[in-house]
């Protein structure tokens, strides 16, 4: 067996199995969070508006795990699973959204719009889709740089109508940029029906367009998004250009969490929730000779105090002072020397 | 050596970039043509095509690609080919760019420049002659400036890039090849946020920026020699943030001011210098602050027209005298 600092390399099974029950633990974080969200808005613990990606941990877990450090990120206001897996700390990221000092945003904006740069979180303005072009900026530097990264992109079916999104693919083409975009298709921008927002039957077919490869997956299926998540992202790496991933999937609660989403048939959603990525992981599991009654127990164990003591930070870190309101306006003295150090830092390889 | 407004802002971008690897260029035909009125002439076969980059006609993409490369610690100079176009980049400006380091906890910073050929006077008609500036004066987060001449117009752009936060450069077109500076070897720059005193005076201050500081002087000329009228001109250079001070002082001294801009006079800057130093001036004023701006219409094509909106010399020389006379 070959040996690396004196530790036995696990087998690929077993280097398999300990990745199994990584993607897992994530997931299961995941949804642990965001249930933990939705009540702690009804319990007006969280103000403002929350965006429930409750359903589509899935995907989340399954394009982020490939990444690497290094890599940018532009989730959406409803892939706090992103913040997660990139390693934003769950305290900071809970306090983010109870609008506390200690959050992303020292209180200043809401939800998922507060970003951690320094773990490659970029945070999304409201107009979605605008995050598209900034990826593509992110992946601009790493083609000029040299460097092995890529900047990932996600959006969601609606955002796939403005024109920024067009705009990034374009540009993104012709560049040969290293950046995937990723459509959540969830079926529903707010209470409007996929069909009424396009009259293709894949958002993905647009690639073709960009002179670019696009994919479709089911987007519950982690292991069919990791599987293909890891190709693409390879391929982008490796310098094959930009790639765009649409993973079908579905929102299982409102736009927003005071939104009942009446405009929908209860049948859609009960088929949907039949489709819940969590329980397809766990018969993989099973199948993969995991005792998955003890591995569940297990990681709750493990989500719940991690939930919880992101909770407790949150709650016992202060709102910020009034007079904050001036602060972060514009950047600190240093801090473009800060981001230009890390932009100087590997040097690019000679032409 | 003699240097065009023009010319000096391409020195800025070749110095800028020679001097700093981070620095590149991107817009519509920037690299192959040099741009549309030739400022960034030279830049391609300097410095590359990977940092000199011709876009496609999408100024969205162009400003947040600008974001994105700027956050990872680039300095992206980045062209709107006629500030009227600005308007398509909007809200990668105002809601992605000048709120970046807000909601990030000052753990952010976008230092890029977007440049903007903006003015009126050259025939331009409605979507080639616009001022747009007082859609980003009013926005935290950014910061405006609109040089007037050769050595502002290189001193700013230089701050402008070296500055850490989003920066709208405004170049008046009208500048461009109409005047000429010597300008001094090597590297200087030209601090943001601090107004110039072009010409010194005791009856009254003229308070511009950009396009309308050469006819401001020409008129304060004017009423030198013709009624003998001693007239200040305090060049505002940066639009955000404003020189509080410069204009209160001014104010203070002469006791009446005369706001001149080529932008419309609804909500342009003029009605916020004019509430500042009724704030700040009240007590040394002779009498009211007056605007002398472009009129509240587009700037319309037919020369009798155009003539008629815009301000020019003859305009700021009656309002001087009018208000000379209060």
């Amino acid at each position: 067996m070959a040996e690396h600092d004196g530790v036995a390399a696990p087998t690929p099974a077993a280097a398999r199995a300990g990745h199994d029950r990584e993607l897992y633990y994530w997931m299961k974080l995941i949804r642990a969070f965001e249930e933990r969200v939705s009540r702690l808005h009804r319990q007006n613990k969280i103000l403002g508006g929350v965006y429930s990606g409750a359903g589509q941990e899935a995907l989340v877990t399954g394009i982020c795990a490939p990444l690497e450090p290094g890599d940018f990120t532009a989730p959406l206001h409803r892939d706090l699973g992103v913040f997660l897996m990139r390693g934003v700390d769950p305290g900071r990221l809970m306090a983010q959204l109870m609008a506390k000092e200690t959050g992303l945003a020292r209180g200043k904006d809401s939800f998922l719009h507060g970003g951690d740069i320094a773990h490659g979180v970029f945070g999304s303005s409201s107009m979605l889709g605008s995050s598209l072009p900034v990826a593509c900026g992110a992946a601009l530097k790493f083609k000029l740089k040299r460097e092995r990264h890529i900047a990932v992109a996600f959006f969601g079916e609606g955002a796939a109508s403005r024109g920024d999104v067009h705009e990034a693919m374009n540009f993104a083409g012709v560049q040969k940029l290293p950046v995937l975009f990723v459509c959540e298709n969830n079926r529903y921008a707010y209470s409007t029906p996929f069909e009424k927002q396009a009259a293709i039957e894949n958002i993905a077919d647009r690639a073709a367009a960009y002179g670019f490869r696009g994919h479709v997956c089911p987007g519950n299926d982690l292991l069919a998004v990791v599987g293909l998540a890891e190709r693409v992202i390879d391929s982008i790496r490796a310098g094959g250009g930009p790639g765009l991933i649409e993973c079908k999937t579905y929102r299982w609660r409102g736009h927003s969490e005071h939104d009942p989403a009446l405009y929908r048939d209860q049948e859609e959603l009960i088929e949907w929730e039949s489709r819940d990525p969590i329980p397809l992981f766990e018969f993989y599991l099973g199948k993969r000779g995991n005792d998955v009654n003890r591995l569940r127990a297990e990681t709750d164990e493990r989500v719940n105090a991690t939930v919880q003591s992101a909770v407790d930070f949150a709650e016992q870190s202060p709102y910020p002072k009034p007079e904050e309101a001036l602060e972060d306006l514009y950047a600190s003295e240093g801090a473009g020397q800060a981001a230009q150090a890390a932009a100087n830092g590997p040097r690019p390889a000679t032409k | 050596m003699e240097v065009t407004y023009l010319k000096a802002i391409n020195q800025a971008l070749h110095e800028e970039m020679a001097r700093d690897e981070n620095v590149f260029v991107m817009g519509e035909d920037v690299a192959e043509l040099g741009g549309a009125f030739k400022v960034t002439e030279g830049l391609l076969a300097a410095f590359g095509d990977e940092r000199v980059i011709d876009t496609p006609i999408s100024e969205s993409l162009i400003v947040g690609a600008g974001v994105g490369a700027a956050v990872l610690g680039l300095r992206p100079v980045v062209e709107m080919q006629f500030a009227d176009f600005i308007s398509c980049g909007f809200d990668q400006i105002v809601n992605t760019a000048a709120t970046l380091c807000y909601r990030h906890g000052g753990k952010a910073s976008c230092p890029m420049v977007v440049r903007a050929p903006s003015g009126a006077g050259v025939h331009g008609a409605l979507f080639h002659s616009q001022n747009p500036e007082a859609w980003f004066t009013r926005v935290p987060g950014l910061k405006v400036v609109a040089p007037a001449t050769a050595y502002d117009a290189k001193g700013l752009l230089k701050s402008a890039i070296r500055d850490d936060n989003p920066v709208i450069y405004f170049e008046h077109k009208r500048l461009y090849r109409s005047i000429k500076e010597d300008l001094p070897d090597g590297d200087f720059t030209v601090p943001l946020g601090v107004a110039e005193l072009r010409h010194e005076g005791r009856d009254l201050s003229i308070i511009t920026y950009g396009g309308t500081l050469h006819q401001s002087l020409d008129a304060a000329r004017i009423v030198e020699k013709e009624d003998g009228l001693s007239v200040e001109v305090l060049d505002l250079r940066t639009l955000l943030p404003l020189d509080r001070e410069a204009i209160i002082a001014t104010a203070r001294r002469t006791g009446k001011v005369l706001v001149v801009h080529e932008d419309r006079q609804t909500g342009g800057i003029g009605g916020e210098i004019a509430a500042i130093i009724a704030d700040q001036a009240f007590e040394y004023l002779d009498g009211p602050v007056r605007r002398l701006t472009a009129l509240d219409a587009h700037v319309p094509f037919a020369p009798p027209l155009e003539e008629f909106v815009l301000p020019n010399t003859n305009k700021i020389v009656e309002a001087i005298r009018s208000l000379a006379a209060y």
